[in-house]
């Protein structure tokens, strides 16, 4: 019943709000006229708001006062009256944390529960259910099963209870009893509880599919009622579908589709929805989905509108023609007064629309982009982002709005967005370099990220020599020297003495600012600058690029151990830094497709998985002699799928010899189950066997049940060869009953497909930022060239994906990437052979009638030359 | 985009569908709100989030947003403003369905004066509709003259002990017949 609140209590709120400015102690002072007899429900039920406010409020309340109110609450069921009984209840369930011995209230609510009056009783399950713990639900479910019948809320108060059942096994057991009637709810006529006992079903069943499936099958074949339920349906359905990894060709795609005509809209966008998510899907699959989607883009309601482009937005990044066919409802919503709406509708037709409406797009985008939020902004830019990808002729009109947009305020991550694309179009458009960095260099003078601004700094520093005027950047270095943090003012340092190395006329004036550089207050400026300014002093070549343009290609975690070795024993050698592992060179950059907004990938710390291997094998006391591990190679597969047994092989190597690291995983179920007692994975003793053409090697002892490692010398003379391998093993029977292996056995074998040894085992990716820096520092002492002609292949692109993959090498200067209409390319490839020498080669590239290389390989040594050079031929 | 596939797969169906609702002000300040996950466990935070989603969207009257990866479904009256928040992948009309229910209950609870005034004054009753619409995330009910029901609230004269005897019976009524059908 509506009380009225006293005139007085009215009055003594301040202004429109008579619950501002309550003190919960005088809240909980007033909670004492609980206790008066007769009970007046008008006031009781005023104060019950109150301190519910306050709760709501999320004001702290002690245990100690939070147990007195409780306590003097549970009085007020001695009053019948009903909005004070509600009440009550509501304030259990927010109590049931903070005070104490919540659990006397049991016996009122199982009184309510079990009473006459309807109005009760869900909400005194509810209640019940959360004060409960695991050991009192048996007695109550005895009590539900007895006076309950298929109410709404005896389902909620299951689902209530699997919440427990992750802490408590107990409970789960009961609940579980709870599926005959699970079932018959969900196919009651009551659409609410069509649905809660549906959503019951599949949290009792979801660990079994068949009995999924099953449910599945038959409530598609019988229809429900309850729009909420046919969600949940198409849900269940469409995890199934995407985990059955098969053809969308089942009864359950079926289902999906016919909900598209379901007369819910709901319903509709969910099955909708779940199509567009379905890995795989055809264009043929999309067009019904799509189809809805664009209707519901004209819908009144913006909820529709916004989840229809949304969903549009996301069959745009994989199958932009499906789109198409709505960019006139799109161009629509351009102009829709939900922002979120218009931003995702221009988004959409930026990856759908032609080259021609670019221009139009972006004008309109800027006329509204202040006024969205920055998560929508990142997605904006992203999308111009992807379009520079498409349309690299439009970039001039991309960098000019991207320039516009890097002066608005903005959030870390949008400006990050911002630099990540300017810095993606520089590197794809070499002709809009120069408008690129000073777009970067104006960003910088006033950027409060050092994150952004060392990157720019470092970029700068890599691409601003090369420039036709390298002077103009000289300035906007400096200026961060005197006015930024540390990190900013070392970057810049670096930076500064990149051009110094690279352009001979600066070279002076470099110097003089190095000089004041080091005078900074910060020792890693002072070391860096003093570092700087006396490797210029010398003025060679090779000094600078070695030093300068190309640092440290060592892992850093490695050459961090390396040094502790180095410091607990020791010796009078010198330390050499080619005992230290290389890091491994990020595998040509992918172009990341659009991130999602919502995801942060935390920042990688943990060490490569070549240090993990390094510990690992340095574990074992007969490869501890080998030195630094050099290289390791991906798993090779030496089995054929779907057999009984996976083997898989990492080849690592060293600098006289090379370790295969054999994995074996047991595949096999069928099998061996029907030989039940035969167990062959705890007692079995493995031996991989391989056999090598040019000598019989020796295996080491299996180190592990699983793992077997085989150890080989190697001499760096030879380079590839071939292994035949095959599996021997001894099968032991399982005693049933004790799980111990009988003593005898029998032998069996199992053949392998051949292991590889190619050149590009020997060789480690290195990136040298300045490739021709590099070249000139190796000198040509040890230069080979030759060449060749590649008949079989047919582009220029598939020969530089050839020669890259084959030799193992890290392609530098980008020229990984071929220019479209050219029949010449020059591939620039640098790598650190076996052993720690750098290798360098060149290879032009000529298109006519397959394609003519000339390889230029340079090193320190012969060897390397030499190896590369055969193995090409 | 890969990670956002891959949360679309683990996604479990489940009857969790919204994480919070709230009131709010027109000066953005909480009158009433509900967190059903550990999304925004503390409260510092979760008046972080309420401001900024008051800020972004009050002043237009567009019905959905999107921040801080959650889907915001709102609805203005007067001075009050009614939120309700799912996670990016959820159903956007599942919680426009609740968020249309809980305005039009309150609609009827407060005789067509949805604002904040009288929104406090029928506080308690406010705790109860929220309370038949959603409890811990599950969606309870949608459509509001059920809520109404069973919240006790349909009688025109609240005064009059006999319309409520009345009501109550008719309440009665309606839920055996939805039980025994």
């Amino acid at each position: 019943m509506i009380k009225k609140f006293d005139k007085k209590d009215e009055e003594s709120g301040s202004g429109s709000n008579p619950f501002q400015h309550l003190e919960k102690s005088a809240v909980l002072q007033e909670a004492r006229i609980f206790n008066e007899t007769p009970i007046n429900p008008r006031r009781c039920l005023h104060i019950l708001t109150k301190i519910l406010y306050i709760l709501n409020q999320g004001e702290h309340f002690g245990t100690t006062e939070a147990t007195e109110a409780f306590f003097a609450m549970t009085r007020l069921f001695q009053s019948n009256d009903q909005t004070l009984r509600r009440m009550c209840y509501l304030t259990i369930k927010e109590m049931a944390d903070i005070s104490e011995d919540v659990i006397i209230v049991t016996s009122s609510l199982t009184k309510d529960m079990t009473g006459k009056e309807d109005v009760y009783r869900g909400p005194a399950i509810r209640a019940l259910c959360r004060i409960t713990d695991g050991t009192r639900w048996y007695y109550i479910h005895k009590y539900m099963k007895f006076y309950i019948v298929y109410t709404v809320f005896f389902f909620f108060c299951c689902f209530l209870a699997l919440r427990l059942h992750h802490m408590m096994k107990m409970s789960y057991d009961v609940v579980k009893r709870w599926v005959n009637e699970a079932q018959e709810a969900a196919s009651s006529d009551n659409i609410m509880v069509q649905y809660h006992g549906l959503g019951l079903l599949y949290h009792l069943r979801k660990n079994d599919r068949l009995a999924v499936s099953k449910m599945l099958n038959k409530f598609t074949k019988s229809g429900l009622k309850s729009p909420f339920a046919y969600c949940m349906l198409i849900r269940i359905a469409s995890k199934l579908l995407q985990e059955s990894e098969g053809g969308h060709d089942s009864p359950l795609f079926d289902f999906i589709e016919g909900c598209l005509r379901n007369k819910h809209e709901m319903v509709v966008y969910e099955a909708a929805s779940a199509i567009v998510h379905l890995p795989n899907c055809t264009a043929r699959e999309l067009a019904p989905a799509v189809s809805v989607l664009q209707l519901f883009c004209s819908s009144p309601k913006p909820a529709l509108r916004y989840a229809a482009v949304r969903t549009l937005n996301k069959v745009a990044m994989k199958h932009p023609s499906a789109v198409t066919a709505c960019n006139l409802d799109l161009e629509n919503l351009i102009t829709d007064s939900n922002r979120s709406i218009a931003t995702l509708a221009i988004t959409t037709l930026l990856k759908t629309g032609s080259e021609s409406s670019v221009d139009r797009l972006m004008k309109q985008i800027s006329s509204f982009v202040s006024e969205i939020s920055d998560e929508f902004k990142v997605v904006v830019v992203q999308a111009i982002s992807a379009l520079c990808q498409k349309y690299p002729r439009k970039h001039s009109v991309m960098m000019n709005f991207l320039s516009n947009m890097l002066r608005d305020d903005g959030g870390f991550e949008y400006k990050r967005a911002i630099v990540d694309c300017i810095i993606s179009i520089i590197e794809e458009n070499p002709e809009s370099k120069e408008v690129g960095l000073a777009h970067l260099c104006e960003f910088i003078e006033d950027c409060e990220h050092t994150v952004l601004a060392t990157r720019i700094l470092h970029l700068l520093g890599k691409e601003g020599p090369r420039t036709q005027t390298p002077s103009k950047y000289i300035r906007f270095i400096f200026n961060r020297v005197v006015l930024e943090n540390e990190a900013v003012r070392a970057a810049a340092v670096s930076a500064l003495a990149k051009f110094g190395a690279q352009n001979d006329d600066l070279l002076p004036s470099v110097l003089v600012l190095l000089q004041r550089c080091m005078m900074d207050s910060d020792d890693e400026v002072r070391d860096r600058s003093t570092f700087y300014f006396n490797v210029l002093q010398q003025k060679q070549k090779a000094l600078n690029a070695a030093y300068i343009f190309n640092g440290l290609t060592v892992s850093v975690p490695g050459l961090e151990k390396a040094l502790h070795q180095y410091t607990l024993e020791p010796s009078e050698k010198s330390f050499d830094i080619k005992t230290v592992p290389l890091a491994t060179a990020p595998i040509s950059e992918q172009k990341t497709e659009i991130t999602p907004v919502a995801s942060k990938q935390p920042e990688k710390l943990a060490p490569s998985r070549q240090d993990i291997f390094q510990d690992q094998l340095a574990a074992i006391p007969e490869f501890r002699g080998l030195g630094p591990l050099f290289k390791s190679s991906d798993p090779v597969q030496l089995t054929e799928a779907e057999t009984e047994y996976v083997v898989r092989c990492v080849k690592h190597m060293f600098t006289d010899h090379m370790v295969f690291q054999l994995k074996k995983n047991k595949t096999f179920k069928k099998k061996k189950k029907k030989k039940a007692p035969v167990q062959t994975e705890p007692g079995c003793r493995d031996v991989m066997l391989c056999t090598c053409p040019r000598r019989s090697l020796l295996v080491t002892s299996p180190l592990t049940i699983l793992t077997n490692k085989l150890l080989l010398w190697f001499p760096s003379s030879s380079v590839s060869c071939t292994f035949s391998c095959t599996m021997k093993f001894l099968v032991r029977d399982c005693d049933p009953n004790t799980r111990e292996p009988d003593d005898d056995g029998y032998e069996d074998e199992y053949v392998l497909e051949d292991l590889e040894v190619t050149v590009s085992d020997h060789i480690q990716r290195v990136l040298k930022p300045n490739f021709a820096a590099a070249w000139d520092e190796v000198g040509d002492d040890y230069e080979k060239e030759e060449t060749f002609a590649l008949a079989s292949v047919k582009t220029l692109e598939e020969a530089v994906g050839n020669i890259i993959s084959f030799l193992g090498m890290q392609p530098c200067e980008r020229s990984d990437k071929v220019p479209e209409n050219k029949n010449s390319h020059t591939l620039y490839l640098a790598g650190v052979f076996r052993g720690g020498h750098d290798v360098l080669a060149r290879s032009r590239l000529a298109l006519s009638d397959g394609v003519t290389m000339q390889v230029t390989v340079r090193s320190k040594e012969e060897t390397p030359v030499d190896v590369i050079l055969a193995s090409v031929g | 985009c890969q990670f956002l596939y891959i949360l679309c797969l683990l996604q479990e169906p489940s009857l969790y569908t919204v994480k919070a609702v709230f009131i709010l002000d027109n000066d953005g300040n909480r009158l009433l709100a509900k967190y059903y996950d550990e999304t925004y466990p503390s409260i510092k935070e979760q008046r972080n989030f309420e401001k900024n989603v008051f800020n972004k969207t009050y002043k237009t009257d567009s019905e959905i947003a999107f921040l801080e990866g959650m889907t915001i479904i709102y609805k203005s009256s007067i001075d009050l403003y009614f939120y309700v928040v799912g996670s990016s992948q959820e159903n956007e009309l599942m919680l426009m369905a609740v968020v249309t229910c809980l305005f039009d209950a309150l609609m009827q609870l407060l005789r067509k004066n949805v604002e904040k005034r009288s929104l406090l004054e029928n506080l308690d009753g406010a705790f109860l509709v929220l309370d038949e619409i959603v409890d811990g995330g599950v969606i309870l009910e949608s459509d509001p003259q059920q809520v109404l029901q069973k919240v006790n609230r349909v009688d025109e004269n609240p005064f009059s002990e006999h319309s409520v005897t009345q009501v109550l019976q008719s309440a009665k009524e309606q839920i055996k017949w939805s039980i025994l059908k």
